[in-house]
């Protein structure tokens, strides 16, 4: 039990496979949190509820990947923010913008919407137009911008769905004598005469016209709707899945390792103090050991998250009260047995103070076993942590994997097939609890010897 | 829970004042009114009792004499299915589904895990074994309702096998009734076994592997008894005690059902009823359940405690 060194635990460990795949993957969890914490500002994090910020994302889109195993392909979801400027400055002034798209998709946009930013002063023309794989160009929009004496800044969305899209796309295609009313504008542009998709480069074009006035464009935006999203795909609500899933490992990771060096080093204390103390304390302490052991801890957990508050810290806290229960229980037992051993007899009689033995004599021997039990018990809280949330009581400003499935449930995700919402948040969590649950069989399996064999 | 009972009558008796105008009318300043009304809340408060603070001798034993006869009041929001508040009509409405789905759930995966365990500890380090020990670990660390909703997904909307809602639609009365309701419990049905059974059979393939180094399997061994019966009557037998104790906890916890599990596959048993009352503070029915759950798990216990006798009776005391 306690005979085992360090550096032969170092040895035993290498030699696990098991355990190495564990640390592995436990390797891979920590640098996708960093690469969460570095690429995704923890500001676009927080806006994680809040549906304003989402408004540009597709709804309930699939991850973009399908498309390499399908042979129609689903339109992807484009936001395009970098267009090609060009500017000319004379008696007439140009702030043009240009956005190429490759459109070779199966299926039509859902919309398209140009949102944009500009700066002038006086009266300025907008026009929109799309150079399609025809050659053919298709006047979409022209329209003067509000007159302003002094330099403003105006902020505008353009959807496909405008009236004056729809008419000038109206002239443009009565003209070549095919026009469908019923037929949206965005099915127009992107169709052929047989109303098929026309796969091809398309050109958005964007000029603003000003007479002896300056414009500049400060941003501007294409976003052509679509069915296909990111790596992840998005939900109901607009939400980028890859954002909510790349967080929670940070989240899920110091929920897990907290609660449970926070349970364990509880247990480990208070058993060895218990048992080494013995007689009433031992008895006293084991009997309120029991009252805790015989709480039922998931209601009670609902309930303090109901009438307390759903702080995700608090959460720690409270599945630390639960967790250090059978720990304290082995490492008295463990504690009863080294406290007969000479040297921690010598040390009593020598007078040392009774934190001093168990602090240097008793604990150091429990510490093998005491690292095994922290890696066998991460797993129990995430998922603890992820079943409240799933039922709705997570905290609401750190959004982990069991709120996103607490989402998709209440949308109905399985129900309307939406695997890309349902299965990726509870593979983290397996593959989070499995790299944790490897590492303690392996350490369990050095430490136990009687599990050997 | 007093100061609600509290509330309540206040808000009574004001109803019943301005039901009755007569009254209202009856008195010639306001002042008096107000003392009108407030002498009747307390003279309320005083007949049931809850001007005593809750410590109080005579309280305490009223409440204890309600909790031994299971008299637990009436629930504050939720009823039963046929429309009784009585927190007792809820709790055995809600028991016998839940027995029905998770204690049936409980003695399979028991049966299950004991054999594949005994099997696994029997040939340590062979296929068996191995796959037996991979799949408890790699079970534990799924959580069961994620499973699930992936089962609902997989066998209720891509392959239309089973039904997503756990519970019959058709009425108790009619014929088909049970066909229907085995019918629509096999998918949760087949998700708690398929999670729960690994970690038994682990368990008890730990025990096994501790009884078959001992000393008398090895002399039986050697006597040349067959290894079937080795394994099955006298190693099992003797790794029964811990096992025993197992089975008795956790069918007395398969009774208090699984909150989230039930909250996927939509099964009104207890699991439901408590998260239920838990999120719009039933204090009733949270005390009824938990009180009833609390003295069934004591029962087990005890049970578990006698057994334990029966099969090791080394234990037993003179």
């Amino acid at each position: 039990m306690s005979s085992v060194s360090s550096s032969e635990i170092k040895r035993e460990f290498v030699k696990s496979k098991i355990g190495l795949i564990g640390v592995g993957i436990l390797a891979s969890l920590i640098i996708l949190s960093m690469i969460a914490v570095i690429t995704i500002p923890i500001d676009t994090f927080k806006q994680w509820n809040n549906p304003g910020s989402w408004i540009s994302y597709p709804k309930t889109a699939v991850p973009a990947w399908v498309n390499y195993f399908t042979t129609e392909k689903i339109p992807e979801h484009l936001i395009m923010d970098k267009p090609t400027a060009i500017t000319k400055d004379g008696i007439i002034s140009l702030a043009s913008h240009q956005f190429g798209i490759q459109y070779h998709y199966d299926d039509f946009p859902s919309d398209f919407i140009y949102e944009f930013n500009v700066e002038y002063s006086g009266s300025q023309l907008l026009q929109i137009s799309v150079i399609r794989p025809d050659q053919s160009q298709i006047l979409l929009l022209s329209r003067s911008l509000p007159h302003s004496d002094t330099k403003i800044v105006h902020h505008e969305r353009i959807f496909s769905t405008d009236n004056s899209i729809k008419k000038n796309i109206q002239i443009h295609f009565s003209e070549m004598e095919f026009y469908n009313q019923n037929i949206s504008s965005e099915d127009m542009i992107f169709a052929d005469r047989d109303g098929k998709v026309l796969k091809g480069d398309y050109i958005f074009l964007v000029n603003i016209y000003g007479i002896d006035k300056k414009v500049s464009i400060i941003d501007s935006k294409l976003i052509l709707g679509g069915k296909a999203y990111g790596m992840m795909g998005t939900d109901e609500l607009r939400r980028d899945l890859a954002v909510g899933l790349l967080w929670g490992t940070p989240l899920a990771l110091f929920i897990g390792i907290s609660v449970a060096i926070g349970s364990v080093t509880a247990g480990l204390i208070y058993g060895v103090y218990s048992g080494f103390k013995g007689k009433k304390t031992d008895e006293a302490m084991m009997r309120f050991n029991d009252v805790i052991y015989a709480l039922p801890a998931l209601p009670f957990l609902i309930i303090l998250a109901v009438t307390i508050s759903n702080s995700i810290f608090l959460l720690v806290g409270f599945l630390m009260i639960f967790g250090w229960v059978g720990v304290a229980k082995v490492s008295r037992s463990m504690a009863l047995q080294i406290k007969t051993r000479q040297y921690v007899e010598a040390s009593q009689m020598m007078g040392q103070k009774n934190s001093k033995i168990v602090f240097k004599h008793i604990i150091p021997q429990l510490l093998p076993y005491a690292f095994a039990s922290i890696a066998i018990s991460v797993p129990a809280a995430i998922t603890t942590e992820a079943g409240i949330s799933f039922l709705g009581l997570g905290d609401p400003t750190f959004p982990t994997w069991g709120q996103i499935l607490h989402d998709a449930n209440t949308y109905g995700a399985a129900a309307r097939g939406l695997w890309w919402w349902i299965a990726p948040p509870g593979i983290m969590i397996a593959i989070t609890g499995l790299a944790f649950v490897f590492i303690g069989n392996a350490l369990d399996a050095i430490v136990n010897p009687k599990l050997r064999k | 829970m007093d100061i609600i009972l509290k509330q309540g009558i206040v808000y009574q008796v004001r109803a019943e004042i301005t039901e009755n105008p007569a009254i209202a009318e009856s008195f010639a300043t306001v002042e008096e009114f107000d003392k009108f009304v407030q002498e009747r809340i307390d003279q309320r408060i005083k007949t049931l009792g809850l001007d005593n603070p809750w410590y109080s001798p005579q309280k305490i034993g009223f409440t204890m004499y309600k909790i031994l006869i299971l008299d637990f009041g009436n629930a504050t929001f939720l009823t039963s299915d046929s429309g009784s508040s009585n927190v007792g009509d809820i709790l055995l409405e809600k028991i016998p589904r839940t027995v029905l789905l998770f204690t049936t759930a409980t003695i399979i995966i028991s049966i299950i895990g004991i054999f594949l365990g005994a099997l696994a500890g029997s040939k340590v380090g062979s296929v068996i074994d191995r796959i037996t020990s991979m799949f408890a670990v790699v079970s534990s660390s799924f959580p069961v309702w994620w499973i699930g909703m992936l089962m609902i997904f997989l066998f209720a909307f891509v392959y239309h096998i089973f039904p997503a809602r756990a519970t019959p639609l058709i009425l108790p009365t009619e014929p088909g009734y049970i066909i229907a309701l085995l019918y629509h419990m096999a998918l949760p049905l087949i998700t708690i076994v398929m999670i729960g059974f690994g970690a038994w059979a682990y368990l008890v393939r730990n025990f096994m592997v501790g009884t078959l180094q001992e000393d008398f399997i090895t002399a039986k061994k050697a006597i040349g008894i067959d290894k079937k019966k080795i394994i099955y009557k006298h190693a099992l037998k003797n790794a029964a005690p811990p096992i025993v104790t197992i089975l008795a906890l956790s069918l007395s916890g398969s009774l208090g059902g699984a909150i989230i599990t039930e909250a996927v596959f939509d099964w009104p048993g207890m699991g439901r009823l408590y998260f239920e009352a838990i999120s719009v503070m039933d204090l009733p029915i949270i005390i009824g359940a938990t009180y009833v759950l609390t003295v069934l798990f004591l029962i087990s216990i005890l049970v578990a405690d006698l057994l334990y006798g029966y099969f090791d009776p080394r234990v037993k005391t003179e």
